[in-house]
């Protein structure tokens, strides 16, 4: 847990808007008017040889909901988004997409060190060395429909049956041959006297040879 | 699935005979076609034959994970997903060239939509967050939407094809103002075009390529407030004009390329401004004195202004209304609105006004558009019997019409809001217009060649309150006749079900097989199913609107704009509040049709006089109404019906006093013998006050009122203001059914649920902790919860947690409540369960006691007696923010319970109850593991697969409303929000039915081949037999 809590400072650095575009990678804040800071970042998904989720893939229906819903922001074509006027202090960022789970960042902005950035994923508590927020894990939303085969026919409670049947009708008959005549005949006996041969009466009958 | 099992383990067991089993096939399969006309129900009572073995595979066979799952060729089976997009404000047509015609609109509910043209399909759609409102929409460069925002804070640009946005700019400033959105079309700047925006105080021309701001020029330092920006065509100028307090107009003059302040004029006019101005052209502006009696004219050519004065008698003659401008954008002229009517007032250059027509019954103006040769026209749209009538003219003829078109219209849509046209170019070279047309219940429609060409029902995008109402009861003898003519239809269906499961099906078929299941003719049928799941959603809509949908696809059965709830010179403000049920006939008065109060109000305070309307759940048809009655605060359903099931409602006005409905001598009798039982509650929660009232005696007034009763304060319980406040309250759903007081557990123990209709859950934070997260730090916030008995003023539990705030959301069911709040310090969101036990009844465990007649259990459950109760508490982190929390209901309360989680994400996530249970611990014992009882973790599952709203979203997610269906297992879950979801869910699995996926077919098969097996070995021992004796 405790290894996990990097916060260096060198990586998060203080960004002036100018040179901010400069930057390849997303960074974090940046001191913007009077009334709060800017926090820039990037949301990558990769497609994870997702299956069926091209769809959801579209950066066009990600959304970047900073405090529950304070402000909404969407993505850019290549994955960024910011947030503008953001007072000092400790903030909730979550991003929503169809088809991923993503964890909410923890996101100080500290007041005292203009710039100075820290943030982490809540669900796992791993700090980000830079603003690039991935999918912990694609969602699949549907049960997977196994595909049709035999043994789940024959799984099937009528498959059962029918199987059962198929044992009692061929394999029943042979273990009856190879029984000894003087039990068998004994069994028939039992059985003319219960009136209807039954299979719990030949299931034992069976078993015992 | 887990039915079919038992079913089937019925025949597997009696197996032990040929004969017997023969005749349990054959009247098994009977039943079962019996039971799917009955609409597959079939009744539990074969589990006393269940074997152990049969438990074990049971167990074995029903899979573990405790998430109700669906299969992808489920969707839309048992659920429908209707769009939205909220009350249109401004539309913007993209029909040039080739291709896709669509118009991007923007909305009230915040939402930036493109539709289709040809079927008003939504082509994508955004939903912006709560607080940002859009305030302007174009088109720039023919492939960019711009949207201006959140007080002229944020310009967005969408790419018109699919919706992706493609830049985003933050515009800084000072002030908040007025913001304006212009898109000149030819101001082009090093190749650029520019967006010119007004907003915080300043004007900043923005690129239209990559959205960077080229120069900004700050206007209002000394408070300007700016009304228009003008860009005359072909010129490099921009004129920014507006006033100075109410008696000085300013005019700037700016040039578009750098942004350079040209020049500044400013003029003071004695008889002082009203607020709005209008363009009337590049260089005139027309506005109304602050007395409203004068047109004012102002002209600032060559930055010279000046005024011109008409007083409005002058041109109108001795009139009694106001003039009202109205902000439709004409060429050289404008329109005011005096007396009903709708004059059009050409300014000509010298500043002279000319009088060109007065048309009555206008009920929208739509901007001018500019035909192809530099000629303009507008459309105007009238009402007259029953009909809309559409007018196109050229502004420069009004006598002359270019269209003129009457339709009819559905009058429970009202009158037209607004209407935006636009023009194409016919065969025959003339001009056609297509109207978009926002009525007064927030649909949307397209005319077009005399024609409704399509709609739009946007007004279901803002619901405000929900009820269910049952449908009527199918008359005997009809349905039998369809199921046997259906018989053949049935057996193909079958037939192809069995294909598909069998992978033989072609694509044809498959096609064929899922649209058999959606189509379904059971679903959307008009009356009552024997498994309750047909119902109607009665949903009271912002606009004053009822709807009526079946829950079958979600189609409008009736629609009713209620009269009481319409804009009247009476009732400026109307505002729709609840729906409450006032009539559910079930035993001696089964003829009447069920009804449904509306409580509304006429105004935005609480202090506003009410308005009530009765409304028919069958027809729609209005029963009854009062309107400008005492105000509401309160709306109380009594547990009372009159003889005709009426129900009696007690509604509170501001001055506590209580006022009775329906209005009857029967009510009132019924009403006094129950006066002293009745208590309620009211909270103050700006004064941090919760108290508790009674009724007293009839009103002391001048008009004798026997329906009136004053009240008196019981109790009050008042929160610090220092250190509290109240941001929660939730009671027990009213109609909930709890199944047994009584809960078993662990070691052959029983525990007793305190279950009382009259426990209240308040949630407080301390006062720095109730703004948004990031503003309080973890010490000087605690979030402080109270269960507290309405009856008596008892505070039953509270309990504190530091470091926590809101918002907080919660849901109070049987004996627990499970609420949402954010933890400061672990700076993630957590769930906590509290559940309460009555512990006075503990005792009677004992079974001696119960021998001896000494147990208590059937002493009186009574508010007024002090409990003996003790509470359990755990809490869990929750990864996501929430917007709604409801919890599964079902018409016995045996099935377990589901907490259904509205997500920030606009998704909703079905939690089991046992995950949300104070008695988890990290090593449940045997016995704890068997009662069921999950193993702690810190935080709560996410499984994808118990989503609801599997791969949909409810977009802009507002309220979830849960329905039993008569069905134990199942319960009936309706989300809205801008979109509407609906869907069935069984916590338990759907253990007393059948499944839609249950094959017929194959168990049809399974029979036949028993039947050949058993003729088979028949035969065959015959044969052996016959050998036998031979030998």
């Amino acid at each position: 847990m405790a290894r996990s809590w990097r916060s260096k400072p060198a990586i998060l650095v203080l960004f002036i808007q100018l040179c901010f575009s400069l930057i390849s990678s997303s960074l974090a804040i940046s001191p913007g008017s009077a009334d709060g800071y800017t926090i820039h970042g990037r949301v990558k998904i990769h497609s994870m040889g997702a299956k069926g989720y091209g769809l959801y893939q579209k950066t066009s229906n990600v959304k970047v909901i900073l405090n529950a819903g304070q402000s909404v922001t969407f993505l850019r074509p290549d994955g960024f988004f910011s947030f503008h006027n953001v007072p000092a202090g400790t903030h909730l960022i979550e991003v929503t997409a169809i088809g991923y789970f993503f964890s909410p960042v923890r996101v100080d902005v500290s007041a005292r060190n203009p710039g100075k950035v820290q943030a982490a994923l809540t669900e796992n508590r791993r700090g980000l060395n830079e603003f690039v927020l991935e999918p912990l894990r694609e969602e699949q939303y549907y049960e997977i429909r196994e595909p049709f085969s035999i043994m789940s026919l024959v799984k099937s409670p009528m498959g059962l049956m029918v199987g059962f049947m198929v044992v009692v009708v061929f394999l029943m008959p042979k273990l009856v041959e190879n029984m000894d005549p003087e039990e068998m005949r004994r069994t028939q006996e039992e059985m003319r006297n219960q009136g209807v041969p039954s299979l719990a009466s030949l299931l034992p009958g069976a078993a015992r040879s | 699935m887990t039915l079919s099992l038992l079913a089937h383990f019925e025949v597997l067991t009696s197996y032990k005979n040929f004969h017997r089993s023969l005749r349990s096939i054959t009247s098994f399969v009977v039943t079962a076609t019996q039971r799917e006309r009955e609409g597959e129900r079939v009744t539990m009572g074969t589990t006393s034959m269940a074997s152990r073995v049969f438990l074990l595979l049971l167990i074995f066979l029903s899979s573990t994970n405790l998430s109700l799952s669906l299969y992808e060729d489920q969707v839309g089976l048992m659920d429908w997903h209707q769009q939205y997009i909220g009350k249109v404000k401004g539309a913007v047509f993209h029909t040039q060239k080739s291709g896709r015609r669509r118009v991007v609109v923007s909305t009230e509910e915040n939402v930036i939509a493109s539709l289709d043209l040809r079927h008003g399909e939504i082509f994508w759609r955004h939903v912006l967050g709560s607080n940002d409102v859009i305030d302007g929409i174009d088109i720039a460069l023919g492939k960019y939407v711009i949207t201006l925002s959140s007080g002229g804070g944020i310009l967005r640009a969408w790419n018109l094809p699919d919706g992706q946005m493609v830049w985003e700019s933050f515009l800084e400033g000072s002030g908040a103002s007025k913001s304006l959105l212009t898109v000149p079309t030819n101001l082009k700047v090093d190749k650029d075009n520019l967006i010119l925006v007004f907003g915080k105080g300043s004007l900043h021309a923005i690129s239209s390529i990559d959205g960077e701001v080229l120069w900004k020029k700050e206007i209002a330092p000394e408070s300007v407030e700016v009304q228009q920006i003008i860009q005359p065509l072909g010129s490099d100028i921009i004129y920014v004009l507006g006033f100075f307090g109410s008696s000085q107009f300013d005019a700037y003059k700016i040039n578009a390329r750098n942004g350079e302040l040209l020049k500044h004029n400013s003029a003071t006019f004695s008889g002082g401004f009203s607020s709005e101005a209008l363009v009337v052209s590049s260089e005139i502006l027309v506005t109304l004195d602050s007395t409203r009696s004068k047109l004012v004219i102002i002209s600032f050519q060559d930055g010279e202004i000046n005024y011109q004065q008409t007083h409005i008698s002058d041109i109108f003659g001795d009139s009694l209304g106001t003039p009202v401008l109205l902000p439709s954008k004409l060429p050289g002229m404008f329109s005011v609105k005096i007396d009903g009517a709708v004059v059009f007032i050409r300014v000509t250059g010298e500043g002279k006004l000319e009088v060109l027509d007065k048309i009555n019954n206008v009920a929208a103006i739509s901007d001018a558009i500019s035909l192809s040769e530099g000629q303009q026209a507008f459309a105007l749209i009238q009402h007259g019997d029953g009909k809309i009538h559409l007018t196109v003219k050229p502004s420069h003829d009004l006598s002359g019409d270019l269209l003129k078109e009457s339709i009819d219209m559905d009058n429970q849509r009202g009158t037209v809001h607004k209407i935006f046209i636009n023009n194409y170019i016919r065969t025959d070279r003339s001009h056609g217009f297509r109207a978009l047309i926002v009525m007064e219940d927030h649909s949307l429609l397209l005319l077009q060649q005399g024609a409704i060409v399509w709609s739009r029902e946007d007004g279901l995008a803002s619901i405000v309150d929900v009820v269910t109402s049952e449908l009527p009861v199918e008359k005997e003898g009809v349905s039998v006749a369809k199921v046997e003519q259906n018989l053949f239809e049935w057996l193909k269906g079958h037939i192809l079900k069995l294909k598909g499961t069998l992978m033989l099906a072609s694509a044809e078929d498959v096609a064929a097989i899922q649209e058999m299941r959606l189509k379904s003719f059971e679903k959307s049928k008009m009356t009552r199913d024997h498994n309750g799941f047909r119902k109607l959603l009665i949903v009271l809509t912002r606009a004053g609107k009822l709807f009526a949908l079946h829950t079958g696809y979600g189609q409008v059965v009736w629609s009713l704009l209620l009269p009481t709830l319409r804009r009247s010179e009476t009732c400026e403000y109307p505002t729709g509040l609840n729906i409450y049920h006032w009539q559910v006939p079930h035993h001696h008065a089964l003829d009447e049709n069920p009804s449904v109060l509306v409580v509304g109000r006429c105004g935005k305070n609480s202090d506003a006089p009410g308005v009530l309307s009765i409304v028919d759940a069958y027809t729609g048809k209005e029963i009854n109404s009062m309107a400008a009655i005492h105000s509401v605060a309160q709306v109380i359903p009594l547990p009372f019906t009159d003889s005709t099931e009426q129900r009696l409602h007690l509604l509170i006005d501001v001055n506590q006093h209580g006022h009775l409905y329906p209005r009857t001598s029967e009510a009132i009798d019924i009403f006094q013998r129950e006066l002293t039982n009745i208590y309620w509650y009211s909270v103050e929660a700006d004064n941090g006050i919760i108290k508790g009232h009674v009724l007293k005696s009839n009103c002391i007034q001048e008009v004798i009122d026997n329906y009136c009763f004053e009240s008196k304060d019981i109790w009050s319980i008042v929160f610090p203001s220092d250190s509290e406040r109240i941001i929660a309250t939730v009671i027990r759903k009213l109609s909930e059914v709890v199944h047994t007081q009584a809960k078993a557990i662990a070691d052959e123990d029983v525990m007793f649920k305190y279950i009382s209709k009259n426990l209240l859950f308040v949630a407080t934070v301390a006062p720095k902790g109730s703004g948004p997260i990031g503003t309080a730090t973890p010490e000087e916030s605690w979030l402080t919860v109270y269960l507290i008995d309405t009856v008596t003023g008892r505070i039953l539990h509270r309990m504190t947690h530091h470091g926590s705030q809101g918002p907080v959301h919660a849901v109070f069911s049987e004996n627990w409540v499970v609420y949402h709040y954010f933890n400061l310090r672990a700076h993630r969101y957590e769930m906590s369960v509290i559940e309460i036990y009555d512990q006075s009844r503990a005792d009677n465990k004992d079974v001696w006691k119960l021998v001896l007649g000494k147990h208590n259990l059937t002493s009186p459950i009574s508010s007024y007696s002090r409990p003996e109760v003790v509470t359990k508490s755990q809490s869990y982190f929750f990864t996501y923010s929430v917007k709604a929390l409801a919890v599964t209901l079902t018409a016995k309360g045996i099935t377990s319970k589901q907490v259904l989680i509205g997500t920030i994400g606009d998704q909703v996530l079905a939690l089991d109850k046992r995950f949300l249970d104070p008695r988890r611990s990290v090593n449940p014992t045997t016995a704890e593991k068997e009662e069921g009882i999950i193993p702690l973790t810190d935080s709560l599952p996410i499984i994808p697969q118990s989503y609801v709203t599997h791969a949909l979203k409810v977009e802009g997610l507002r309220g979830i409303v849960t329905v039993p269906a008569k069905l134990e297992s199942t319960t009936l879950a309706f989300a809205y929000g801008v979109d509407l979801f609906f869907t069935q869910l069984a916590p338990s699995r759907t253990y007393d039915s059948l499944t839609d996926d249950f094959s017929y077919a194959l168990l049809l098969i399974t029979i036949v081949a028993l039947i050949a097996a058993i003729f088979v070995t028949w035969i065959l021992s015959e044969k052996k037999e016959l050998r036998e004796k031979w030998r």
